[in-house]
């Protein structure tokens, strides 16, 4: 493909000598040997990635998954190949991402909050009814125990299985899905394990393991519906399962108790007629339960209040206290007579370059009423981590702490940004430094920082490490962890709440999620809009 | 036909991306099993011995034996998503009570133990394996909380609580110690320690059947025995003696003791590695009770291999618990790496006649009680805990604990 080879009609080559360079610099190789090859190499690993992505999904079965994979492939082939959609070129990269990261996980999250996913509901009805059967496979106290060597009549691979068995007072017996019969003629090592056999091939361990899901399903039958069945490579039992599901009435029979628990679709679990329920659910979906769960719970609704409060006032005072601290200690290393100025500004960087992580454990260790560092050094007898207002303070201080060093590097950039002449016009004009500083810098260093602040802000409102690693929400009031801790941010209220030790409950969480989402994002747009606002004052 | 290759290229990692997500859950953690491949969820600590003692499995049935490293506290939620995502591991190692949340996901596949197997390990950790007549794991060593005690400092074992607090109280006061016990109790508050002393003063959790088994229907929490129990506990706590304090947490209970400052130390297993190590002379004996109370059984923790259902490879899985996790020399060879109490009795008995630290650790565990299994259990923890916490802390046990029991009974239906 030469140079002058013009594209389709509609490509922005065509007829366009005066068009400014294209972004892309270099790599908008227009037409040339090594842009066509390296279009051959990207889009070629691009379908080798789409591969790599659809053959799991095949083996899963997943037909919807396979379609997007290809839709998608389809899609970048087209957009790059046809020449016909140019801003498609630059958006679809982006919007793919978008949906990826942001669209998806958020329509994940509403879709799980219709649904009553948690621990004992994950899967399906079918799953829930194949573990309430296997867990009900029990062995009569007396019954018989055997040697096992695992056999078939025919090929390794394909043959119809048969376990040799050897019982406690050395008889061989064969036993297939038909039935258990004698078996005459088999050599028996010392263990009592029969190691050939006429008319059978005895399989090595490679190759029973290889027969592991038949195995699974395979019993010896004995009547009144009990079997023999393996339990590892040499070693089998005769049991019975007790609980067997009866699709007829969509429900299952205890045959030891009599007792029929009945499917519940709506609760996606068997119950019984006294209310008593199987472990094993399934996941169903409940409509907006898990919303109303939360919002007509009236401990639920004082506690959330509260949390939502002090949530707001912890990131409003975190914002405003790293920014302030942040631009004095910035304002601070500008002066320009300062020396070792890049020696500061490496010490004051530190923070931000060490693991959050561990910041927060440390400063938790800091902060320990009998053994920290600040009760100890400073005489006083605050226990910081137990009282309410202690411990908001802490965590605010350290968050401080944590977070000043990046408004620090902002407000330097931003800082440098600034001619110099300004300030120094404004105090010609008679401004003390004040207000030349309020006046002439501040409201040029806004201009950057807004959106840093209302970063900060949405960031520290969901700050789950901040509180998490320091105070795990608490102290609690008397009440208990429901009614919310002393420093609890929504999140980790929900976190909390949703995943206390025992219990996942995603679907829960899951509402919790999409309420948070709604609350930041109400308050996202009006402090953007709000920021807009700022900007066109300013100019 | 043209192209820009920066935005292709950015496509392309778009759709890597879009292709992992689509993949679903090829995590860091390894592929799950395959065929042939034995594949073990260890947390790092045991990993390599694990690894060592499977090689002569490997070797008599001729497969490969591989073993993942994931964080303990992390292999039961991963075991449960990856079951679901089916790319589990065949085998996982796990504690006891994570039976009953295991089995009601259906992610553990029941296991038949021959008699001869069952009679060589613990009666009691073979029961807190089971659940609804299953056994669902095997189990291979144990955990309790144990006396550890500083022998320069306290040369006899105390048979009382009350004991044990005057012996502290004196070198306290006389300046050689700067705390009497080093027990962690945590803001939240630590209810696994916390049990022996709670059960000595009468509390329980739950009740016990007519078989002396663990009644999930029956929560203890709030009960007025419990209450008592709390409220003399009380007296040890903030506003009492100051012998229990919510500043001492497990993040610095062992360094007051390795470091001189506290003459007691509700241990575990754990801290025996450490303890060895310091220059501190130790001896462990079991948590005195109080003078007019019950003992003070600490919980029973069981450390077990579990088959995960559904595997590709559950025939050598089975295989494995069945005659290897339970054979004495598989036991040992664990040990020599990781030294926790066996359950498996000829390698108790062999390991306690080499280590008397773990013939102790065994004896104070003599009249412990396993850890309920059953799912209600987890929800106990937290809000117990700060109820606790809040009695250490000079709270009202009565409201603290009746709001406790009230949450428990919410969130596990009662």
């Amino acid at each position: 493909m030469g140079p002058n080879d013009s594209g389709p009609a509609g490509s922005p080559s065509a007829g366009a000598p005066a068009r400014p360079p294209l972004p892309g610099g270099r790599f908008a190789a227009r037409g040339s040997l090594t842009g066509t090859l390296a279009k051959i190499a990207l889009l070629g690993l691009f379908t080798a990635l789409g591969v790599w992505a659809v053959l799991p999904l095949y083996v899963a079965g997943n037909w919807w998954g396979i379609a997007l994979a290809v839709a998608v492939v389809a899609l970048v082939y087209w957009v790059y190949l046809s020449g016909r959609s140019v801003p498609a070129k630059y958006l679809v990269p982006g919007v793919l991402l978008l949906m990826a990261f942001q669209i998806f996980p958020v329509l994940y999250t509403m879709s799980t909050s219709l649904t009553n996913m948690s621990d004992g509901h994950r899967g399906t009805k079918e799953q829930a009814i194949a573990s309430i059967e296997a867990y009900s496979v029990v062995s009569a106290d007396s019954a018989e125990e055997y040697t096992l060597t695992v056999a078939t009549t025919g090929d390794p691979e394909t043959g119809e299985l048969v376990f040799l068995l050897t019982d406690a007072d050395g008889r061989a017996y064969a036993g297939d899905s038909e039935g258990l019969e004698g078996l005459t003629g088999a050599s028996v090592d010392d263990a009592g394990k029969v190691t050939d056999a006429f008319g059978y091939t005895v399989l090595s361990p490679n190759e029973v393991n290889a027969r592991s899901d038949e195995l699974q399903e395979f019993a010896v039958p004995t009547g009144d519906g009990a079997g023999i069945r393996s339990s590892g490579l040499n070693s089998a039992f005769e049991g019975s399962a007790l609980r067997v599901y009866d699709a007829g009435c969509d429900c299952i029979e205890d045959s030891e108790t009599g007792t029929v628990y009945t499917a519940d679709d709506e609760r996606g679990a068997f119950y019984s007629e006294d209310g008593e329920r199987l472990a094993q659910g399934w996941q169903v979906g409940v409509g907006f339960d898990n919303f109303l769960r939360f919002l007509v719970n009236p401990t639920f609704a004082s506690a959330f209040f509260g949390t939502l409060v002090w949530n707001i006032a912890f990131a409003a005072s975190v914002t405003f206290l790293v920014f302030v601290v942040g631009l004095a200690v910035a304002l601070t290393l500008h002066t320009p007579r300062l020396r070792g100025k890049t020696a500061y500004r490496i010490l004051v960087v530190l923070p931000y370059a060490m693991s959050s992580l561990a910041m927060y454990l440390l400063w938790r260790d800091m902060f320990n009423a009998d053994f920290g560092l600040f009760n100890r050094m400073l005489g006083t007898d605050v226990d910081w981590l137990g009282d309410a207002w202690a411990a908001r303070g802490a965590v605010v201080l350290a968050n401080v702490w944590l977070g000043y060093p990046y408004m620090f590097l902002v407000a330097t950039g931003a800082l440098q940004a600034i001619p110099r002449e300004l300030s120094q016009a404004a105090r010609l004009d008679g401004a003390g430094p004040w207000q030349a500083f309020r006046h002439v810098t501040l409201p040029l260093l806004m201009v950057a920082m807004a959106p840093i602040l209302i970063a900060t802000f949405a960031f520290n409102f969901n700050n789950f490490n901040a509180v998490w690693l320091l105070t795990r929400g608490g102290p609690f009031p008397a009440e208990g962890t429901m009614s919310g801790g002393a420093t609890d941010l929504l999140i980790t209220y929900t976190y909390r709440l949703a995943f206390s030790e025992a219990t996942a409950q995603y679907g829960y969480a899951a509402a919790m999620s999409v309420m948070i989402f709604l609350i930041v994002s109400v308050m996202s747009v009006v402090s953007l809009s709000r920021s807009k606002a700022l900007q066109e004052v300013d100019r | 036909m043209r192209m820009r290759s920066a935005p292709a290229l950015a496509g392309l990692a778009a759709l890597s991306l879009m292709a992992t997500a689509c993949g679903g859950g090829d995590g860091d953690e390894g592929d799950g099993s395959q065929e042939g491949t034995l594949v073990i969820w260890s947390d790092p600590d045991r990993s390599g011995a694990i690894q060592e003692a499977a090689e002569e499995f490997a070797e008599a049935n001729g497969v490969e034996v591989d073993v993942q490293n994931v964080s303990f506290d992390d292999i039961q939620g991963d075991v449960v998503n990856a079951h679901q995502a089916g790319n589990a591991p065949d085998l996982f190692l796990g504690a006891h009570d994570w039976t009953g949340n295991l089995m009601r996901n259906g992610a553990v596949q029941p296991i038949e133990l021959p008699s001869d197997r069952a009679e060589a390990l613990d009666t009691t950790a073979v029961e807190a394996m089971e659940l609804d007549g299953q056994l669902l794991g095997v189990p291979y060593a144990q955990e309790n909380t144990f006396l550890m005690r500083n022998t320069d400092l306290a040369p006899d074992a105390p048979e009382t609580f009350e004991e044990l607090v005057e012996t502290g109280t004196e070198l306290k006061d006389d300046g050689e110690v700067d705390e009497v016990l080093s027990m962690a109790i945590d803001q939240e508050g630590d209810p696994f320690r916390m049990n022996a002393l709670m059960r000595s003063a009468g509390g329980d959790l739950f009740g016990h059947d007519g078989e002396g088994e663990w009644d999930a229907e029956d929560l203890r929490v709030g009960s007025d025995e419990t209450i008592e129990a709390m409220e003399t506990i009380a007296e040890y706590g903030e506003d009492g003696e100051g012998v229990l304090r919510r500043s001492i947490d497990t993040e610095n209970d062992a360094a007051l003791f390795f470091d001189g400052e506290a003459p007691f130390f509700i241990a575990g297993p754990w801290n025996l590695a450490d303890a060895n190590a310091s220059d501190v002379d130790f001896e462990i004996s079991a948590i005195p009770g109080f003078e007019d109370g019950e003992p003070a059984s600490p919980y029973l923790g069981y450390q077990a291999f579990f088959v995960t259902e559904g595997g590709a490879n559950s025939a050598l899985a089975e295989e494995f618990v069945v005659n290897h996790v339970t054979d004495t020399e598989f036991v040992l060879d664990l040990y020599e790496a990781d030294p926790r109490t066996p359950v498996q009795t000829e390698a108790l008995d062999t390991v306690s006649e080499d280590d008397p630290n773990i013939a102790a650790v065994a004896e104070a565990g003599e009249d412990g009680v396993a850890m309920p299994n059953f799912p209600e259990m987890g929800e106990t923890w937290e809000p117990l805990g700060v109820a606790q916490a809040q009695i250490i802390g000079g709270e009202d046990a009565r409201e603290a604990l009746e709001n406790a029991h009230e949450q428990i009974a919410e969130r596990i239906g009662q």
